[in-house]
């Protein structure tokens, strides 16, 4: 199924709704009694969304077996951009008028804002690099230079944690998301860690590994 | 400028006498029930209808701001016992029961008891106040109140000497109010103000908005007034009213003392210590304004403050 031709762009679709929800409620519909307030919500929360669901694929390939998961990674990824952006130019415009030191002042004043602030900076050189020219430039260094996604992501929860009044339910619902996806990856290391100690020790016995 | 009363203030020969007074309420009350027998010989025995708002006359306090519609005052609430997103009140609060609510007076007054809405209003004029209204969220309404001066009421308790502070309760009642399910807030909603800010012209006992009764979403059947304080201080559906002789607890400084304070009056000066107060969104417009201090009552309320270092007691 992950194979057919079909799923890929079934899966920009879906990404795409949120905003074509956005566009068709700003054109014909309704947002509500405080428009801005929706549409910058609204873009948040699917950049985090998005954003939990690109972290999702290396643990389901590793559960699963299939690794077509990945071949859905840099397209959500780069969706996550897409959403955080208009989050962030929707703010930069309505709130601040496009002024760039009320924006920074904020920015450097509100530690929420800092850390939103920082999430989306740090996207920026993920976004530029996911591209077959730079992977290809980029060698080794690219997968370390993409390992900031689990930083962006905790920066990203606690930007959110951090702005709400009374009612953390759903914040910390996609904080316990976050940290079930990053200690995933925990494991991994240590299967590394496991791979590497039995491979010493086959070394040490001089004999072949049973593990792959 | 309006000459703002002290918290002594409030026991003045203005007061109705009392034999006089009960025996007002005495024919008040007789002829409410007439009044309410005919209304029910006319429903045939349907549940009484929300309070009669409709007398109301138009008073001196208003702006020429343009008002918030009605739809998006009736959409956009704070109201947690309904839910904590802004539509879980419009969505939530349709079925809320109001009928024969009760109003329990009591602490440091002469007249305590257990009053009905309907009597606790007889004999005072609804006026239509359009205020301004900040919520401590950095967003803002135009609002036409129906609502009587929250001193004219108080008064009629008789509050003494003792009567430092007035502290207001909502209704605690998980099943009309399910958002008190979850214990996001210290349920029930209790709030307070100093004897001057009560007693303060300004401040209005509401129970109505654009010309009807208070619509459940806003805090039915009767809920306060503050406009030169952030919204959360306005509270909403109130069952208890208290005087008291010191500083009462409030829902959101138990909640966070250092962001919210007693007294909350709106502030640009005074951040939010996550986000700033020096602007508002107007609901209905697309850019932020200035916030002004005290919500641009200064006139009417900046002499209860003087000498108060208003960042310290915030």
């Amino acid at each position: 199924m992950l194979n057919h031709y079909a799923t890929k762009p079934l899966v920009f679709f879906l990404c795409l709704l949120p905003f074509i929800w956005i566009v068709w409620n700003a054109l014909y519909g309704d947002l509500g009694a405080n428009p801005v307030e929706t549409v910058t919500h609204q873009t948040g929360d699917w950049a985090l969304r998005i954003l939990l669901l690109t972290l999702l694929w290396t643990p389901l390939k590793n559960w699963t077996g299939i690794s077509q998961f990945i071949r859905l990674r840099r397209m959500t990824g780069l969706f996550v951009y897409f959403y955080a952006s208009a989050h962030f130019l929707i703010w930069f415009l309505a709130d601040h008028g496009l002024d760039l030191s009320s924006m920074l002042e904020d920015v450097i004043k509100r530690p929420y804002i800092t850390l939103g602030f920082s999430a989306f900076l740090l996207l920026t050189p993920l976004a530029v690099t996911s591209n077959r020219f730079m992977i290809r430039r980029l060698g080794r260094h690219w997968k370390t230079l993409h390992q900031l996604v689990y930083v962006i992501v905790l920066l990203a929860v606690i930007h959110y944690l951090w702005l709400v009044k009374a009612d953390y339910l759903e914040p910390i619902a996609y904080a316990l998301v976050a940290i079930i996806l990053l200690l995933s990856r925990l494991s991994a290391i240590k299967n590394i860690g496991q791979h590497s100690r039995s491979a010493f020790n086959s070394r040490l016995h001089s004999r072949v590994s049973p593990n792959q | 400028m309006i000459k703002i009363k002290k918290a002594s203030d409030c026991r003045e020969s203005d007061i109705t006498p009392e034999p006089v007074y009960k025996k007002r309420r005495e024919f008040m009350k007789t002829s409410s029930a007439i009044g309410t027998g005919l209304v029910l010989g006319g429903l045939q025995g349907n549940a009484l209808a929300a309070l009669d708002v409709s007398g109301f006359k138009k008073s001196g306090y208003t702006t020429d701001e343009e008002l918030t519609e009605f739809k998006d005052a009736t959409r956009y609430n704070n109201f947690y016992e309904f839910g904590t997103a802004k539509e879980d009140p419009a969505s939530n609060a349709g079925n809320f029961n109001t009928d024969d609510w009760r109003i329990s007076i009591s602490g440091e007054c002469d007249n305590p008891g257990v009053i009905s809405l309907e009597d606790l209003m007889q004999g005072h004029t609804i006026e239509e106040r359009v205020y301004r209204l900040r919520c401590v969220e950095a967003w803002s309404m135009v609002i036409p109140w129906l609502g009587v001066p929250l001193a004219s009421i108080l008064q009629q308790f008789k509050p003494n000497s003792r009567a430092k502070y007035v502290a207001f309760k909502t209704l605690l009642d998980p099943e009309r109010m399910p958002g008190q399910q979850r214990s996001v807030l210290d349920w029930p909603y209790i709030e307070g103000l100093r004897m001057d800010e009560a007693m303060n012209p300004l401040t209005l006992l509401a129970v109505g908005m654009y010309g009807k009764p208070m619509p459940n979403q806003n805090g039915a059947p009767v809920r306060l007034v503050v406009p030169w304080k952030y919204g959360f201080k306005s509270i909403k559906s109130i069952v208890s009213i208290e005087f008291t002789e010191t500083q009462p607890k409030t829902t959101w400084n138990i909640l966070s003392p250092g962001e919210y304070g007693f007294y909350s009056n709106v502030n640009p000066e005074v951040s939010h210590p996550r986000w700033s107060q020096a602007k508002e969104r107007r609901i209905g417009n697309f850019f932020r304004r200035d916030t002004v201090m005290f919500n641009g009552y200064a006139d009417e309320v900046a002499a209860m403050y003087t000498g108060m270092d208003l960042k310290k007691q915030f």
